[in-house]
């Protein structure tokens, strides 16, 4: 875990609606530009994978807050770290949730598992009536 | 209400997304496509997503959808564009899009719908 990071700015968004989803790619796919040296491919993953998370705080989580934060750690490496955070019914059983093809809600079951595959960092923090905590970070190649 | 225009040609269904393709506008399109394929009796549908940059699983599985649904109406669907940094994600997400033809323009998806289409004209003329 990089205890160590420094946020230099951050923005939040309120995810209550399909329209908030679209602010939330919308946002990520801004603040993945330059100066930020991420790749196309690696924009991509990131705005992919903040999809996805961003839907599940909507869909399981009942609505929730979106963060995004410009990050550096200890070695001056920049990055992206988002943060979406619900107060819904939380999550029983996580070893289950992160597996691929698991979903309570008729999806894929690729949200959770998929995202993580997509970006460096990812963690999750979440019990059955405490809502979910999903962070992800994604750092830009050194230079 | 807000919804991707789909363009008649022959026997063909030619769809461009130029918009983000939100969740609403995403099951709009599957469901204006399947009338129109039965309606207009369509053997292909070709939709480019050229102008998307990004297919998450909600996307991937309404196309996947779209494609399962005009094979039940007898259609082939073809998907021309992708980008190659959408195919890695989409790859490293785990979507596959089962059942989806994919070509890499639009000209060779029409060749592709063209081919499905006269293969099938050659096998009745065998059987008779």
């Amino acid at each position: 875990m990089n205890t160590t990071t420094k946020t230099t700015r951050s923005e939040s968004v309120l995810i209550r609606n399909q329209e908030d989803l679209q602010r939330v790619r919308a946002l990520v796919r801004q603040w993945a530009q330059p100066p930020l040296s991420f790749s196309t491919v690696e924009q991509t993953k990131l705005v992919t994978a903040a999809s996805e998370l961003a839907r599940n705080t909507l869909i399981y989580g009942l609505g929730g807050t979106f963060l995004i934060e410009d990050v550096t750690d200890a070695l001056a490496r920049r990055g992206l770290r988002l943060s979406f955070r619900d107060e819904g019914p939380g999550i029983p059983d996580i070893a289950k949730a992160m597996q691929d093809g698991y979903t309570t809600g008729g999806g894929m079951g690729l949200g959770l598992s998929g995202a993580k595959r997509l970006v460096s960092e990812f963690s999750i923090d979440s019990a059955p009536g405490k809502g979910t905590l999903v962070c992800i970070t994604q750092w830009t190649r050194r230079l | 209400m807000e919804r991707i225009p789909v363009l008649k040609l022959d026997q063909f269904l030619l769809v461009t997304i130029q918009v983000e393709l939100h969740d609403q506008l995403a099951l709009t399109l599957q469901d204006d496509l399947t009338t129109m394929v039965s309606r207009h009796s369509s053997r292909g549908v070709l939709i480019d997503i050229s102008a998307l940059d990004i297919v998450d699983s909600f996307i991937g599985r309404t196309l996947a959808h779209i494609a399962a649904l005009s094979r039940i109406l007898d259609a082939a669907t073809v998907l021309v564009g992708m980008r190659p940094a959408v195919a890695i994600t989409m790859v490293e997400l785990g979507l596959t899009l089962p059942g989806v033809s994919t070509a890499l323009n639009v000209e060779r998806g029409m060749t592709l719908l063209r081919e499905a289409v006269g293969n099938e004209h050659d096998d009745e003329d065998d059987a008779e």
